[in-house]
């Protein structure tokens, strides 16, 4: 094992890069970082790139539209809360996975259109299953333990003994979820299921023919997705904000995870990080650059409005200027330091 | 006349009416699907931006017809330069990617209306009083009654307009088959111009009377998720669908709320119409009345 990993890193600068990050992520910043940095960038980074992640297994691989990601991160979110309060037993690993599973079995219903729907027909069906569970998490008063308009609170992070509650200890929990749902995402894009995916995207009669089971593999796109989603809504909710009410999971959420794949790069794993890191840091740039311009005249509505208007810009630019979004760019910017396509 | 029927004729007749509120939404929609493909998501965005824009105009002072037409000239511009600088370079792109590029546009509109005229409720008074009047016991909103017989009349325009004039048929030839109207001299991007420009219109009738009933607000560009389930069971290319399947998503929605809401939790209103259009097109999936060549599974 470990001289398979030196082979490969001697061999490939993206094997490099990968060793790097982790490095830096597990071993750099936590000994530096500030909470602040910990609390509002970092954590939400990484619950945000890992529900772009699982939506861009359904859109960027697939090629289903779903605008209803969001639905699914209440989804996992509101199980997970209901595991730990009426388990109070299980392990909390074991209530993410069961968290995840649920967010995949509605993944599954959801994607029963996407049997006879395609296209803007679907992208529509999804935003029905977006509705529903707004409404669900709101008035089904046993899903948020009868709290008033349906906010819920997360339980402690301890794992193994182990206490994962201060900022630093918050980010360690997501990074690590992260990348091991990273790691299985990058082995089923390769896996004859993710060539599966692809194959419906790009031509379905074509896939169709060569015997791929069609109806089998959207389902699976979608229980995979939202699976992926799903414990990505546990992350927001749990590692987060902690005290999540269900206006966080609305479809303005769903929207911004689908703008954060189309900037990254649909049906790229890395785009969703890109993507999430810019949609994180965005608001950031514009409220310093607009305090800096325009001093106090700057509050928080202006900035809102300022930022919506940025972000649609960005969104059309992207699709005109560059359809496989900052994941290209960045291919682009390798080759010409390396002089090479990255392997 | 029975109490219960009394009532439920006024359920009824309320939900119809805001049906037609929902198909004027989608018209705007059909209007621009049909010649070029787009399912427009900016379309909620620019009824929101046409009422904040007149409602502002005739709050500094304006008289009313001086600020219909400085909106419309506004919204004239706004349908061109979404065609020049979004559609036109994304020409022969995948309809999906298209939709998305809407959803970008939605976003800047909505973002440039409130920073440009404020983000507080404005009330708009467009003279009509909303007291309810009564036909054999039932009562009608005279409101709902006016804003029925403006969309009745601009439907019979738009057909008019689509079966009799040059530009009319012109649209008719594209929706039809883009490439024989190319090959036979028509100009692609004057016709997506004009349509986007009657879409704009379409959208600042429709952002008069939805924020005379509910206020200019934000809210507003909301509209659009009420007219998209209209438009999945009405068909995306059918105007005469589009009001129809108005007229029964209304209707639905307000028996459902009245009927089922106490049963199952009220607040149904906001999902109930797209479980409805689903399970409709997984029956007929063309919808209503829409061509059966549009594409699905």
């Amino acid at each position: 094992m470990a001289t398979a990993l030196t082979l490969r890193v001697a061999h490939s600068p993206r094997a490099t890069g990968i060793v790097l990050l982790m490095a830096l992520a597990y071993g750099v910043i936590p000994l530096v970082g500030s909470s602040y940095l910990f609390e509002a960038i970092l954590t939400p980074f990484l619950a945000l790139a890992l529900a772009g992640l699982g939506l861009n297994l359904l859109t960027g691989y697939a090629g289903l539209l779903s605008l209803g990601s969001a639905a699914f991160m209440a989804v996992g979110a509101y199980a997970a809360f209901n595991l730990s309060l009426r388990l109070p037993g299980l392990p909390l690993s074991v209530t993410i996975l069961l968290a995840g599973g649920i967010a995949a079995a509605a993944g599954v219903i959801a994607g029963l259109p996407a049997l006879r729907l395609r296209g803007f027909y679907l992208a529509i069906s999804t935003l029905a299953v977006q509705f529903f569970v707004a409404w669900a998490v709101n008035r089904i008063g046993w899903l948020s333990n009868n709290s008033p308009s349906g906010v819920i609170n997360a339980p402690r992070l301890v794992v193994a003994g182990l206490s994962f509650e201060d900022a630093r200890g918050r980010y360690l929990f997501s990074l690590t979820v992260v990348a091991l749902l990273t790691f299985a995402a990058w082995r089923l894009v390769r896996s004859p299921t993710g060539r599966n995916l692809v194959a419906i995207r790009d031509h379905e009669t074509a896939a169709r023919v060569v015997g791929v089971k069609v109806a089998r593999t959207k389902l699976l796109a979608f229980a995979l997705s939202s699976f992926v989603v799903g414990v990505a809504g546990v992350l927001w909710a749990f590692a987060y904000l902690r005290t999540v009410e269900p206006a966080g999971f609305n479809l303005d959420r769903s929207f911004q995870i689908l703008f954060i794949v189309i900037i990254g790069g649909l049906g790229t794993l890395r785009g969703a990080f890109l993507g999430a890191g810019f949609i994180v840091v965005l608001p950031l740039i514009l409220s310093r650059l607009g305090a800096a311009i325009l001093g106090d005249g700057f509050d928080s509505g202006t900035l809102e409005m300022v930022q919506r208007i940025v972000l649609g810009v960005l969104i059309v630019a992207v699709l005109i200027r560059e359809p496989a979004g900052l994941s290209a760019l960045l291919d682009r910017a390798g080759r010409r330091l390396f002089g090479r396509p990255p392997a | 006349m029975n109490p219960d029927l009394t009532f439920f004729i006024e359920v009824v007749l309320g939900g119809l009416l805001s049906g037609v509120m929902y198909a004027l939404v989608a018209i705007g929609f059909v209007l621009i699907y049909k010649t070029s493909g787009v399912l427009n998501f900016a379309q909620g965005a620019m009824v929101l931006f046409a009422a904040l824009t007149f409602v502002s105009l005739v709050e500094r002072g304006l008289p009313f017809p001086a600020a219909l037409a400085a909106t419309l000239a506004v919204m004239v511009a706004v349908g061109l330069t979404v065609e020049r600088t979004v559609l036109r370079p994304l020409v022969n792109q995948p309809p999906i990617t298209l939709f998305m590029a809407t959803l970008g546009v939605a976003y800047v509109i909505e973002g440039a209306s409130q920073l440009v005229w404020g983000a507080q409720v404005h009330a708009l008074d467009l003279g009509i009083d909303d007291t309810p009047f009564d036909i054999a016991g039932v009562l009608v909103s005279r409101f709902d009654l006016f804003a029925a017989g403006i969309a009745g009349l601009m439907v019979a325009v738009l057909t008019l307009f689509f079966r009799y004039t040059r530009t009319g048929l012109a649209f008719r030839a594209v929706a039809d088959d883009p490439l024989a109207a190319l090959n036979a001299g028509l100009r692609l991007p004057r016709i997506w111009s004009a349509v986007w420009i009657a879409s704009g219109i379409v959208a600042l009738v429709a952002g008069l009377l939805w924020g005379a009933r509910l206020g200019v607000q934000f809210s507003l560009s909301l509209v659009v998720l009420k007219a998209l389930p209209v438009l999945v069971l009405g068909g995306f290319d059918s105007i005469a669908g589009a009001i129809v399947a108005g007229l029964i998503v209304g209707a639905a929605e307000k028996l459902a709320e009245v009927y089922l809401g106490p049963l199952i939790g009220s607040g149904i209103e906001g999902w109930i119409a797209y479980v409805a259009a689903l399970a409709f097109l997984l029956i007929k999936p063309s919808g209503l009345f829409g061509l059966r060549s549009v594409e699905r599974a």
